[in-house]
């Protein structure tokens, strides 16, 4: 069952290849997406059990990371088939087998419980998304992409260096050396402290690097301002919750260890500095597309602060990863829609789309709302009770920066939005991109998702979210 | 642990050398193409004789050796570039710089608290010194196939302090990373060619169009 997950997609990446029909082929991805969520749901209510050897298990940190990531990966499918009918110029054989590839090794990242695997899965998303970036091939996008690759590669290669010390740290110990994360949890307290903290700083900045926590991130702007909308969705809603899986996994270990908050303290400075990095340069922001990138950055800034924080703030950092991921998905997909319409995504050439293209608009708007922290929207449950959680530990240091920075972002990101969406329309040369039904649903149906989850938290989901918090070592 | 193997490990260091020195494109590709094959070797003769380590041996020096190198060459070819120019520093001061870091590699490895059967072993201290070592080709070179080649001589380091774990990684996870390089390899190499196509040049400093 669980290795159904990953083969299904895999399958259809090698369907995508082989279909020689342009208009045809992008059909294979709603097929899969569809099929996989529906696996997804099947093993959400029925766990399966794990595979021989312990490798493949579904643990509720994985579980949580696998429905957002099908989730996501649905509602990019079902858009891609209306992106790619407009875009018939380009050939779509790769971006299709390669989307596929992806969400086969963001699956693997979930259900891994052997960190090699989850290293080798992670590496394979990295590789899988390059030429995703370079959809558009031209000089601006190969620069994203070879930033993009060189940068992540280099941190993910530092990543393979941090887990190498963490198995070495079991062979200080004289224990028998592995890298299943069961064994290392349950005898984490016997490790080599010097190597499991040598072991987290490197893991620290390479699944960073791919989160793109500050000041590791200067690869994200260029790539998720270059890369198609779809693709930055699932950037920075899919591959951004794998990376931060991978990271919990390490904290797991790390905190089962012990030690002295050096791995918390670690863990808030970096994510702080990650929010004001994005305070800063979300500010006169004259490109939209980058700004959201400069979005995500803060945003897994405000995870890594949670996980630092601990405790209470551990449940809102898991229901934040979910709700991050979906309002970029619509972010992305709708900023996608407005730049295709006008064909730019300078501010100065992108005003008032709500008149062009009132859903798109108002989703943008919408979106922008909930990623913020506004109510009724997810985000302002999950982020609210991580600074609730700041406040009561006592840490109001922490707390108020935090608060204070997510206001000044505010301020800085509606500089940004309100006049793409609301402004005056300019005489600009314009195309004959409009919303349809095949763009504008799946943002649509992500916005219900974010609206449901700040309304009412369905019991299945409360159950896990409290689960996974609890093998963080968090609990009220 | 036997002499010829810290023969070994003393060549991968003075590899490093001549990838720091060498202005020749060519050059460095095979520098690093023989760093991979000796380590390649190193486990066959550090550890006893299992199929995994024979599996290990043969993927790392096919890769490595064979594979890697003839990408790249063939990158270059089709650039028709031969020589990195203008590095940001030049190729004397780097060779100082990458003394000073190998000589603090030793220093650092002697503190390590390393289990008693790895103490006082070249392991570490050379893997030490080769990651740093492509640490500054990285940052210090502007053609994009010397980043590449920086990059390598960083994962060469990395698979040196690798290899005394070698029990603690399974043959499926070992290969799936080597796959991963080879795969990382040759998606840089079509990248390197669209750079050249695009702009007449593989230097990346030419890559600014994309800034705040």
């Amino acid at each position: 069952m669980l290795s159904g997950l990953i083969l299904i997609p895999l399958l259809g990446a090698l369907a995508a290849w082989f279909i020689p029909s342009e208009r045809g082929r992008p059909w294979v991805l709603p097929v899969v997406g569809i099929v996989h969520l529906a696996m997804t749901v099947e093993v959400l209510l029925v766990p399966p059990a794990p595979s021989p050897g312990r490798w493949l298990q579904l643990d509720p940190l994985g579980t949580l990371v696998l429905l957002s990531v099908s989730l996501l990966f649905l509602a990019c499918a079902v858009y891609a088939v209306g992106y790619l009918n407009y875009r018939q110029e380009r050939a779509n054989r790769p971006l299709c087998a390669m989307l596929l590839v992806c969400l086969a090794a963001m699956t693997l990242v979930a259900i891994s419980h052997h960190l090699g695997l989850l290293w080798v899965a992670m590496e394979t998303t990295t590789l899988a998304m390059a030429p995703l970036i370079y959809f558009n091939r031209n000089a601006r996008s190969i620069e994203a992409t070879w930033k993009y690759l060189l940068i992540c590669s280099v941190g993910i290669a530092l990543a393979l260096l941090g887990l190498l010390f963490l198995a070495y740290s079991t062979v200080v110990a004289r224990m028998e050396p592995t890298l299943l994360l069961d064994p290392l949890v349950a005898n984490a307290s016997l490790l080599s402290p010097a190597w499991v903290k040598a072991a987290f700083v490197f893991l620290l900045v390479g699944f960073g690097t791919k989160m793109g926590l500050a000041p590791l991130h200067t690869w994200k702007p260029d790539a998720y301002g270059e890369a198609p909308g779809l693709v930055g969705a699932l950037l920075s809603g899919g591959l951004v919750t794998c990376a931060f899986l991978g990271l919990m996994r390490v904290y797991q270990i790390c905190t089962a260890a012990g030690g002295d908050g050096f791995y918390q303290d670690a863990l808030v400075t970096l994510g702080l500095v990650s929010m004001a990095t994005a305070a800063v340069f979300m500010a006169r922001q004259a490109d939209f597309k980058r700004m959201l990138a400069y979005s995500s950055v803060e945003h897994v800034g405000l995870l890594a602060v949670a996980l630092g924080l601990g405790k209470g703030a551990l449940v809102g950092a898991l229901l934040h990863l979910v709700n991050n991921g979906l309002t970029k998905g619509v972010l992305f997909l709708t900023a996608g829609n407005i730049h295709r319409s006008y064909n730019s995504k300078r501010c100065e050439h992108v005003k008032g789309a709500m008149r062009r293209l009132p859903w798109s608009g108002g989703l943008f708007m919408a979106g922008f709302i909930a990623i913020t922290g506004s109510p009724p929207f997810g985000p302002f449950v999950s982020e609210f009770s991580i600074l609730s959680s700041a406040f009561v530990q006592g840490n109001s240091l922490v707390g108020g920066l935090a608060l204070l920075l997510l206001a000044a972002i505010f301020i800085g990101m509606a500089g940004t939005v309100l006049p793409v969406v609301m402004g005056e329309p300019t005489r600009v040369e314009h195309t004959d991109y409009r919303d349809r039904f095949l763009t504008v649903a799946p943002p649509l149906a992500l916005m219900a998702a974010v609206l449901l989850l700040g309304i009412w938290l369905p019991e299945p989901l409360r159950r896990i979210v409290a689960e996974g918090a609890q093998l963080l070592g968090g609990g009220r | 642990m036997n002499t010829v193997a810290d023969q070994l490990i003393v060549l991968v260091m003075l590899i490093n050398f001549a990838a720091l020195g060498t202005g020749r494109l060519a050059v460095a590709i095979r520098a690093v193409a023989l760093q991979g094959v000796i380590l390649g070797i190193l486990p066959v003769l550090i550890h006893s004789f299992s199929w995994h380590l024979v599996a290990i041996t043969v993927g790392l020096i096919l890769a490595k050796g064979i594979l890697i190198p003839s990408l790249l060459t063939g990158a270059i070819t089709k650039a028709r570039i031969t020589r990195e120019m203008e590095p940001f520093i030049g190729y004397v001061p780097t060779l100082l710089i990458g003394a000073v870091l190998t000589a603090l590699a030793f220093a650092f490895a002697a503190k390590l608290p390393l289990a008693p059967a790895h103490q006082g072993l070249l392991f570490v201290p050379a893997a030490i010194a080769t990651l740093l070592t492509g640490f500054l080709l990285l940052v210090t070179r502007r053609k994009a196939i010397s980043q590449v080649i920086g990059y390598l001589v960083l994962e060469n380091g990395i698979f040196l302090f690798g290899l005394l774990l070698t029990e603690a990684m399974p043959v499926m996870v070992e290969a799936g990373a080597l796959l991963d390089l080879i795969v990382g390899i040759f998606v840089m190499g079509i990248i390197i060619n669209q750079i050249s196509r695009e702009f007449s040049s593989i230097d990346t400093s030419r890559l600014t169009a994309l800034k705040e």
